[in-house]
């Protein structure tokens, strides 16, 4: 447990006293601010229309502001993940740090835990950011914060999931140019499987539109906590973790 | 405190060590000594539980490296080639990472990171960011990350590779100052370096240990000294025994040592040494023919050591003379 914490610290000093970390969250930032604002301008365009047709639309944040944000969010994380690990252990490799890692008495996991919740911190930080948008409407309105909570909740095991995969290809190379490309493409790939649900219905079909990261999050944005989604997740992360300590394990046969 | 027996690592297509066995005792200094590529680092590797061995076994302090990597880590300090800093950290931050890391208790930390900074020479620099370091004080923050928990063994491969001469002596007096309070095991291609640092020595060549001795008895050994091979027939066909021969060349003076080697058609093969900077040769055809018997050959044996010695004087000189 210490040594896990050990890796931690160290990850997230590095995090934070590089670039990195700071460009992510500004980026992020910028990115989110945008969709909020049009969000909101949405929002309250159609409630002026609405208001002038005098027809009593109903007007529900949660359903039109809130849970559209969180599913660009979800989306916009698959761009932003593999920059959170690609460096994780293709940085240790290149630079010969990963011989202290491997020697020291601590185990693969603990190294590995230590790194993976360095970056779903690193991913929450950047979800804190949002709080500040939304804060807003909380300012001007009444939305319900219970199913947000959910949606964040989902948020958290997605990137974990992708995380943890995006950390098992890190081991697999020296480069952090190639880790990271390798994770946008499995991260795009997971996003976009969902799409062959639209119009082929065989098995085949529905156990590649099961594997999208996407479509399990849906429920989640609409508040909805199903232990089915967060098997899929959980088991995402599992089997993350689980490659990357058996490519440390290899690693060390092979090096 | 260390002991390898049979050691062997193979990858897929070479073996990069063959069957190594060497022991090293509590408090010495043992020089690894052999050219590039020998299988030095490999074998450091395997002690340091960074890779298993494919066959042979090696225990460090009595914890055997397959089967309790974790005893054994806690035991080693290990500095591999490029010292596995981490940039973007200070010296003193990176020092207590390390610290953490090989599990030296908190209440000891400080003290330990006071300490091992003195001794290597880097408090001047514990403020600095290890990117701003140059190659002589990253080494020194190297080794200082090895000792940080005090450990039984050390493990240093080729500490003073890539370091001005000046650094160099600098390392080496470091280096000479932590034996005693702990087992070193350092690797190197320079043979000054063994005779300048270190107790013992185990040359390595090809992934196998052609010698192993004390340093004072290996530079005896191979300054001066001549081994000859010998072919020694029978006259006419009389009987003819090697004991008989063996004793004969042994009273030659200036002869060292004379190892029956095979008997082939009533041909007798021996391997004579001489003691240091004698020559025995003429003296040794004299004593076959004036005991009656023939002389089939008499011929020089480039002591397998001694080319490796001069492939690592000469890796030396060229190392003196070009960037390094």
């Amino acid at each position: 447990m210490r040594n896990i914490l050990v890796v931690f610290a160290k990850e997230i000093k590095s995090y934070y006293s590089s670039p990195i970390a700071w460009l992510l969250l500004t980026m992020f930032a910028a990115i989110f601010g945008f969709f909020f604002w049009n969000a909101v301008g949405y929002f309250v365009s159609v409630g002026l229309q609405s208001q002038m047709m005098g027809s009593g639309f109903p007007m529900d944040m949660n359903e039109m502001i809130i849970r559209p944000l969180l599913m660009n969010v979800s989306v916009v994380g698959l761009f932003l993940i593999p920059m959170i690990t690609m460096r994780l252990f293709a940085e240790e490799k290149r630079s010969g740090t990963m011989e202290l890692l491997l020697t020291s008495p601590v185990r693969d996991i603990e190294v590995i835990l230590g790194k993976w919740l360095a970056a779903v911190t690193l991913y929450a930080s950047m979800l804190a950011l949002t709080a500040l948008n939304f804060s807003f409407l909380f300012m001007h309105g009444s939305p319900d914060w219970k199913p947000m909570l959910v949606g964040y909740l989902g948020l958290l095991l997605q990137a974990g999931g992708l995380l943890a995969v995006g950390t098992f290809i890190s081991t697999t190379t020296k480069n952090q140019i190639v880790a990271g490309g390798a994770t946008f493409g499995v991260c795009l790939l997971l996003w976009v499987l969902e799409w062959v649900a639209g119009y082929e219905t065989a098995a085949w079909a529905k156990v590649l539109a099961y594997m999208s990261v996407v479509s399990h999050f849906e429920p989640f944005s609409k508040g909805v906590l199903d232990s089915k989604d967060v098997v899929f997740y959980a088991s995402l992360i599992f089997l993350g973790l689980f490659l990357t300590a058996r490519s440390l394990e290899s690693l060390r046969w092979r090096a | 405190m260390i002991k390898v027996e049979g050691l062997t690592k193979r990858y897929a297509r070479n073996i990069a060590v063959n069957d190594v066995s060497f022991e090293v005792e509590k408090g010495q200094i043992v020089g690894f000594l052999g050219p590039n590529g020998a299988g030095k680092t490999t074998t450091m590797r395997v002690l340091t539980c960074f890779m298993p061995p494919s066959s042979g076994t090696a225990t460090v302090a009595g914890f055997d490296v397959l089967k309790q990597p974790h005893e054994v880590k806690k035991r080693i300090g290990y500095l591999p080639e490029t010292p596995p800093l981490y940039p973007e950290m200070e010296v003193g931050e990176y020092l207590t990472f390390v610290g953490k890391l090989k599990g030296v208790p908190s209440s000891e930390l400080k003290r330990r990171v006071d300490e091992v900074s003195e001794r290597c020479s880097v408090s001047d620099v514990r403020k600095k960011l290890i990117s701003k370091l140059s190659k002589g004080y990253r080494q020194r923050v190297g080794l200082a990350q090895a000792i940080i928990h005090n450990p039984d063994v050390l493990i240093l491969d080729e500490p003073t590779s890539g370091l001005d001469p000046k650094q160099i002596i600098e390392t080496r007096e470091l280096i000479k100052n932590l034996a005693g309070s702990h087992t070193i095991i350092l690797s190197t291609h320079i043979l000054p370096e063994v005779e300048q640092v270190c107790e013992k020595v185990i040359i390595i060549s090809k992934g196998r240990v052609v010698a192993k001795d004390s340093v004072e008895n290996l530079t005896n050994r191979l300054r001066g000294a001549e081994a000859v091979a010998v072919e020694v027939e029978a006259r006419d066909g009389q009987p003819l025994t090697a004991p008989e021969v063996q004793q004969r060349l042994e009273q030659i003076p200036g002869v060292s040592r004379v190892v029956f080697k095979t008997e082939r058609d009533r041909r007798l093969q021996f391997e004579v040494e001489s003691l240091q900077g004698r020559s025995i040769r003429a003296d040794l055809a004299r004593t076959v023919v004036e005991s009656g018997w023939n002389l089939n050959e008499l011929r020089a044996v480039g002591l397998s050591l001694e080319e490796i010695f001069l492939q690592l004087t000469a890796t030396e000189a060229a190392a003196g003379g070009g960037q390094q």
